[in-house]
């Protein structure tokens, strides 16, 4: 992390705007590309302060995504027709709406996020992941049978105001919270329940109070990146976020290191990639994902990205 | 009430596999802690196994059927083995997180290869056993339903025996009580936990068949869901505790055969992850399990 977080923020929100600028002279394969990644990259950070630095793990984070995408989606289709009319809004008035609609698709899925937290987070390790698990699952099969927001057809039709800007600024935005949340004082509590919960019960810390912080603001930031894949991908169903999508983004945490940032992302970047450079091979690429996932654990069991040798904890 | 109990033999059907699934499960916690996520698609090898062996015998004959049972449940138990030789044992004293994460990736692994060799459309699984209707006043017991549950109760019976009547299954229960002092006590640890992993995919092959046998569809996908249920209902029993999983097997697998025939119908797959999270809320040591206080 630079040492000074708000000019990188600033810097990082001025290089999205660059990029947006010149988006017409990319080629649309490549930004499409660079959209996943970091919609990968938000999913990925965000989960980090759950399972890296608070040490509590989550499988239900698809589940807080879902939410996100789902209430952002109704968000702006509902808005966008009684607003703009037939020829849509002016760039600004989209962009605004579209703000709007992230921000609420955010605030609801770290409700959800509350309100699964409160329960579960009494429990650990195995446990805790498998009631998240359960929770997301649950989460799934409701919008599943929820007949307004399309059932297990899903939602289509749905505006595409997912631009290149967006993603690189909330990408930036996350970076930038979540890290600015760990070094500060209150953060240093994540990290002393990550590392020993019973010793910082033991000086007075809540622990419990900071695992459902650290757990509503993992879902907040995955409900945007929901916001933003829906917008993106323009039609969501239940079944694109089953587990095997939280899984995809906890094994990306744990390759890049488990509270290390800058491995996070880079794993997003790199599991994001590969399946794409191994498309030419077809049907044997997820073949050969899941077998490098095997033999990266084998070999590096503390991380890719984690140059820190010997401060993992069993 | 027949309708009633039309519904309870089914359920208790379904449940007899979800158990036979589950005891897989709760011997590998026991042993190892960590939740083999690899063990759903055993079960999907288990039927595929049974869908390629039962095309070289004689379909419709008890015997034919027992031996596709017998070869896909020792195909099973060493793909167990193999799968705990080369993915589980270099990690044994790592993180239980990066455990995790590999029997993740040997499940995608699994999942993947399998739908590159067995493609991804489902196939019809053969009669491979017999197949009767017996009526019993409004009831219909398939004979299907039969097999499935005798057949669990004498590999439930065979398990207990194995877990406490032989000497590997005393090392067994010593690895899972406390794992150091059973190697100072001259256990072979690698031994044990390569075998439970054989008798616990053994049971999830013979899962496999029983429920392709109910619902004769079979894809490389099948295992995720009986799989993730077979896991609630481990826990739902009390995790490690094998008459527990059996328990929790016949509950889950009673309960959502009642919510499908109900209006709640699509429902079926979010009621399972609703009793695993009131059990962990309310009783997180399972029906039978034992409580543990944790000590500092």
């Amino acid at each position: 992390m630079p040492p000074k977080p708000h000019l990188f923020l600033l810097g990082a929100l001025l290089v999205a705007f660059g990029v947006q600028h010149y988006s017409d002279s990319f080629n649309p394969y490549y930004l499409d590309v660079l959209t996943g990644i970091g919609i990968n990259i938000i999913l990925a950070v965000s989960l980090n302060l759950v399972n890296g630095y608070t040490g509590q793990f989550s499988l239900g984070h698809a589940g807080f995504m879902s939410v996100g995408a789902y209430l952002s989606a109704a968000v702006t289709m509902y808005c966008a027709p009684r607003w703009f009319g037939e020829d849509g809004g002016t760039a600004l008035q989209e962009g605004g709406l579209f703000l709007m609609a992230l921000i609420a698709g955010g605030l609801s899925a770290a409700f959800a996020g509350l309100l699964v937290g409160v329960p579960s987070l009494r429990l650990k390790g195995d446990y805790l992941a498998l009631v998240t698990l359960g929770f997301g699952e649950i989460i799934r099969v409701t919008f599943q049978n929820v007949e307004s927001l399309g059932g297990a057809l899903g939602l289509n039709g749905i505006p595409p105001y997912t631009t290149i800007f967006w993603v690189l600024a909330f990408v930036a935005v996350t970076i930038f919270v979540v890290t600015c949340i760990v070094k500060s004082t209150y953060g240093r509590g994540f990290l002393a329940t990550r590392d020993d919960e019973i010793a910082s019960e033991a000086v007075g810390l809540n622990t419990t109070r900071y695992k459902i912080v650290a757990f509503v603001i993992g879902a907040f930031f995955a409900g945007i990146a929901g916001g933003l894949y829906g917008h993106f991908k323009l039609t969501i169903t239940p079944t694109g976020f089953d587990f095997t999508k939280s899984i995809e983004i906890v094994v990306m945490v744990i390759l890049g290191g488990m509270g290390n940032t800058l491995g996070v992302i880079l794993a997003a970047i790199l599991l994001t990639l590969l399946p794409e450079v191994l498309r030419p091979i077809a049907e044997y690429r997820m073949v050969l994902y899941s077998f490098l996932l095997i033999v990266l654990m084998l070999a590096r069991p503390q991380g890719l990205f984690n140059f820190k040798l010997g401060k993992i904890k069993a | 009430m027949s309708e009633f109990l039309q519904q309870l033999l089914n359920g208790l059907s379904l449940g007899a596999i979800y158990a036979l699934i589950a005891l897989g499960y709760t011997m590998v916690y026991g042993v190892l802690r960590f939740i083999n996520f690899a063990h759903s698609d055993v079960f999907m090898v288990g039927a595929f196994i049974g869908y390629y062996m039962g095309k070289l015998v004689p379909e419709g004959t008890l015997w034919g059927g027992l031996a596709v049972l017998g070869a896909a449940m020792i195909g099973c138990a060493l793909l167990g083995m193999t799968i705990e030789r080369l993915a589980y044992r270099p990690l044994r004293s790592a993180p239980t997180l990066n455990v995790l994460i590999t029997a993740i990736g040997v499940s995608l692994l699994l999942e993947y290869t399998g739908q590159v060799f067995f493609g991804a459309a489902p196939r019809n699984f053969p009669a491979i056993f017999p197949v009767r209707n017996f009526s019993l006043g409004n009831v219909i017991i398939s004979s299907n339903q039969v097999i499935v549950i005798v057949v669990s109760v004498v590999l439930m019976v065979v398990l207990q025996l194995i877990v406490y009547r032989t000497k590997i299954g005393t090392a067994m229960r010593a690895v899972s009580l406390n794992p150091k002092a059973a190697i100072l006590m001259g256990v072979n640890n690698d031994v044990v936990i390569s075998f439970t992993f054989g008798l616990g995919s053994a049971l999830a092959a013979a899962g496999g068949i029983l429920y392709a046998l109910n619902y004769p569809s079979i894809d490389p996908l099948m295992g995720v869901m009986p799989g993730l249920k077979a896991f609630v209902a481990a826990i739902l029993g009390g995790i490690g505790n094998i008459p527990g999983a059996a328990l929790g097997g016949l509950i889950l697998g009673t309960v959502e055969t009642f919510v499908s025939g109900s209006q709640f119908s699509t429902y079926k797959d979010a009621i399972a992850f609703a009793i695993l999270i009131i059990i962990l809320l309310f009783r997180p040591a399972g029906l039978l399990g034992k409580f543990t206080v944790e000590k500092v």
